[in-house]
């Protein structure tokens, strides 16, 4: 029998990127807010720069117990057996947001309106077969003032484009009018990223700094970054990336209005009578409690999402909980990453210090800023050319078949070449299809006895052609820069667990084929909410975690607005 | 990769069909460097709590005939040449053994039956065992054993290949925390100018310049950093533990 805990005002399953921002404005209104997380705490001295441990073991999952045993199993198609892979997030305060890349994108304006839009321009012909996409149920003006709020609350750093419809050519031209400037200018440039900025200027293109929620200069009394070089999967060793740990969590903490508990791993969402849910069962130390709360607010990313709500079976909710329009997995999709290009250049790029989040970006190629009527897809892809080197990766290289793997030979090529590769990184439109999607696995359980997420899922024919389309863009910068040999990587392939996971419990105005509302509450539980990436109908061709948090506000501050007729 | 290799192969047929054998010729010098591989540093002071293991001689998890044997496959994966020390030096086979009690436990076994398989393939195919063929065979021996062509193995040979290859590289160029990389070799021959903790905007030009001397450090000589293991545990902070 589970003991029953003290009531309280809201519960927030998870403490990551999306349920860490939720809890500041909650606690700010007075609201008492109880977080449970099913990792622990780290601080800065966890953060070591050590590529061994961060990089090649797998630091993420070996340091968060859950996330290791609750790895989803996936297959490309219905016809396959899935097989569980690894897990790329993490379970700590903080989550995911200490050791991301922490590139943070707003979406574009097209991406709100992919279907309508592509109907409007090209015909309702052009929406690929299969594709389950719909538009969001507001604009990119609706969000625009929260994606304003993270990047002055959370911090961002990075080069306004277009302030109130005035363009600044330094910027992206490209995105949606903002109200004002980032905090803070945008992360330095290397000599490389002068180098390839001036080579897509010299092919007419519109090179810009990326977005970071990272400081550039010290912002809210912590420093400014330190470039040493070991920012992918690992921990800021100086508070300067900034995590929802060290950002939102600490003040909703100071208000006396929120309070976090660790190691909790939260079992099922439960409902009474009246298909309200009115708490939530967790597992601490091998013992079962019940936290009571008015509100519950789902914030575990997309597979856990979708997961523990397939599992929060009850009279009401037979088939999951608000899963009775048969809605819950349905609409995913992981953006594709893959189909990277790599080049060899005749010179050092001096990239063994630096971080992923600073480069040079392409937004000429994204979305639906070109003329798509001479191509077979829709959508497009971001282009990026960061600095991520460390050695153990870099002795990993690809020869560009100039040398073997291993040998005199490789050796004397390893000496030379060692700093002058460069893989881009390539932020591409995916599409929700009927085909993808995620439910229970049938066969693999967690050490509680659940069954763990499936993943079914792999890219289309929309996704492949424009994998190749952007490969021959991404190898033309890198000609234009200078690259003596490049090379491709594979397109298309089966979704497997992914940072970037989208859907399961898609946000949209029809309860037929969304699970939550415009505000990102539950359609059929007018008292659960549900955050991050899984409420995502589309991804555009920038990364999610801007989005998810600017979302994960205006749910919290919806819910303080509006909280008589959504708590009781 | 893959695509490559036809033509590894028919580059290395070409040498060895020559007879060059490059590496052997030369490995004699490196290999007193590796009598004092401690990992360097220029503070006695750190150096006397430094993480990174003091030498050791005796292996902790390979028997010898498969630490002997390990240590040659790594000496000519990464050979000690002109272009400097090789992964005998780095101790690379050290590491391996080290870890195969840890992190890379899962390993243990593909070790104990691809090593034997390994040598019993060497003996069969070029009439002798691994160790006592000379370099020239020794890089033909483990061509067949990249390609999968080598048989007698549990699996494709080609896997343990992988595996061998991967964990090298580890050894050669992880942290010296966990016992490889000694004297920093790995890092050196990569040109990697070493673990700071802050790159200045003027760091990043001198690197660009090469001008930025090479800093030889384990992370955890930084005294800023927990000294986390692999397992790392996870520290509840009593302010965040469970409460009511």
């Amino acid at each position: 029998m589970a003991t029953r805990l003290k009531d309280t005002d809201v519960v927030i399953i998870g403490l990551g990127a999306a349920g860490g921002v939720a809890a500041l404005p909650l606690a700010q209104a007075g609201i008492e807010v109880i977080g449970l997380e099913a990792g622990g705490a780290m601080t800065r001295r966890d953060f070591a720069p050590d590529e061994l441990r961060n990089n090649v073991r797998n630091w993420p999952m070996l340091a968060s117990q859950k996330t290791k045993q609750e790895a989803p199993t996936f297959r490309a198609t219905a016809a396959q057996q899935a097989v569980q892979g690894g897990h790329p997030m993490m379970n700590a305060i903080g989550g995911t947001s200490l050791h991301y890349w922490a590139q943070h994108w707003r979406l574009n304006p097209w991406d709100f309106k992919v279907a309508s839009e592509t109907k409007r321009r090209y015909g309702a012909s052009r929406i690929p077969k299969g594709s389950t996409v719909e538009d969001w149920p507001f604009g990119y003006e609706e969000l625009e003032p929260y994606y304003d709020k993270i990047e002055y609350e959370v911090g961002v750093s990075g080069q306004a484009g277009n302030i109130n419809g005035a363009l600044d050519p330094k910027g992206n031209p490209f995105e949606g009018p903002r109200k004002r400037a980032y905090p803070m200018p945008p992360l330095r440039w290397t000599a490389f990223h002068e180098k390839m900025a001036a080579a897509a200027k010299q092919l007419g293109w519109h090179p810009f700094p990326g977005p970071a929620a990272i400081n550039s200069r010290s912002y809210q009394n912590r420093s400014g970054c330190m470039y040493h070089g070991f920012c992918n999967t690992g921990g800021c060793h100086v508070d300067a990336k900034n995590s929802t740990a060290v950002t939102t969590i600490p003040r909703a903490q100071a208000t006396g209005h929120f309070k976090a508990v660790t190691g909790a791993i939260v079992t099922s969402i439960e409902v009474d009578t009246r298909g309200r849910t009115n708490g939530v069962t967790y597992v601490s130390n091998g013992e079962e409690f019940f936290q009571p709360a008015k509100v519950v607010l789902l914030a575990g990313f997309a597979y856990e999402n979708s997961r523990l709500l397939l599992l929060s079976k009850s009279k009401a909710f037979p088939n999951g909980l608000s899963n009775n329009h048969g809605q819950v997995g349905k609409h995913y999709f992981s953006h594709h990453q893959g189909a990277p290009v790599t080049a060899l250049f005749p010179f050092d790029i001096g990239a063994w210090y630096g971080l992923p989040a600073q480069g040079v970006a392409i937004d000429d190629f994204a979305d639906d800023n070109f003329d798509h009527s001479s191509h077979d897809f829709i959508g497009g892809a971001n282009l990026w050319a960061m600095s991520d080197r460390r050695p153990i990766t870099a002795a990993g290289m690809n020869t560009f078949g100039l040398a073997p793997s291993w040998g005199s030979q490789w050796k004397a090529f390893i000496k030379v070449n060692a700093d002058r590769s460069h893989s881009s990184y390539i932020q591409k439109t995916t599409l929700p299809y009927e085909e993808n999607y995620l439910d229970l696995d049938p066969v693999v359980k967690d050490p509680l006895g659940r069954p763990v997420t499936r993943i079914t899922g792999e890219f289309k024919d929309n996704e492949r052609k424009l994998a190749a389309f952007s490969q021959d863009k991404m190898e033309e910068w890198y000609r234009a820069a200078g690259a003596t040999a490049v090379v491709r990587g594979p397109v298309g392939g089966a979704m497997g667990a992914s940072t970037h996971a989208y859907g399961g419990t898609r946000m949209g105005d029809n309860a037929e084929t969304n699970v939550v509302n415009r505000w990102g509450l539950s359609h059929e539980v007018p008292n659960l909410g549900v955050l991050g990436g899984s409420v995502m109908g589309t991804s555009g061709a920038h990364n999610p975690t801007h989005t998810v948090q600017a979302l994960a506000w205006r749910t919290a501050e919806h819910i303080v607005k509006n909280w008589k007729a959504i708590a009781t | 990769m893959s695509d490559d290799r036809p033509r590894i192969i028919s580059r290395r047929d070409i040498l060895r069909r020559a007879g060059l054998a490059g590496a052997a010729a030369v490995a004699a010098p490196a290999a007193a460097l590796g009598a004092a591989a401690a990992p360097a540093t220029t503070e006695p002071a750190l150096q006397a709590q430094s993480p990174a293991a003091p030498p050791r001689e005796a292996f902790e998890n390979l028997t010898a005939t498969e630490a002997e044997l390990l240590e040659a496959i790594v000496e000519r994966l990464v050979p000690s040449d002109q272009h400097g020390p090789g992964a005998r030096e780095a101790r690379a086979a050290h590491y391996i053994d080290r870890a195969l009690g840890g992190a890379l436990a899962s390993s243990r076994p593909a070790y104990a039956s691809g090593l034997a398989a390994l040598d019993r393939y060497a003996t069969s195919s070029r009439g002798k065992r691994f160790l006592d063929l000379p370099a020239t065979d020794q890089d033909s021996v483990l061509i067949d054993v990249e390609t999968g062509a080598a048989t007698g193995f549990a699996g494709s040979s080609a896997q343990f290949f992988g595996l061998l290859l991967n964990h090298t590289r580890q050894g050669m160029f992880g942290d010296p925390y966990y016992g490889g990389n000694a004297a920093f070799v790995g890092w050196d021959l990569l040109g990697y100018p070493g673990i700071r903790t802050m790159v200045t905007p003027a760091d990043q030009k001198a690197l660009e310049a090469h001008e930025l001397k090479p800093n030889h450090k384990s992370a955890y000589d930084y005294e800023t950093f927990n000294k986390a293991t692999a397992q790392h545990d996870l520290h509840t902070h009593e302010d965040l533990a469970h409460g009511d």
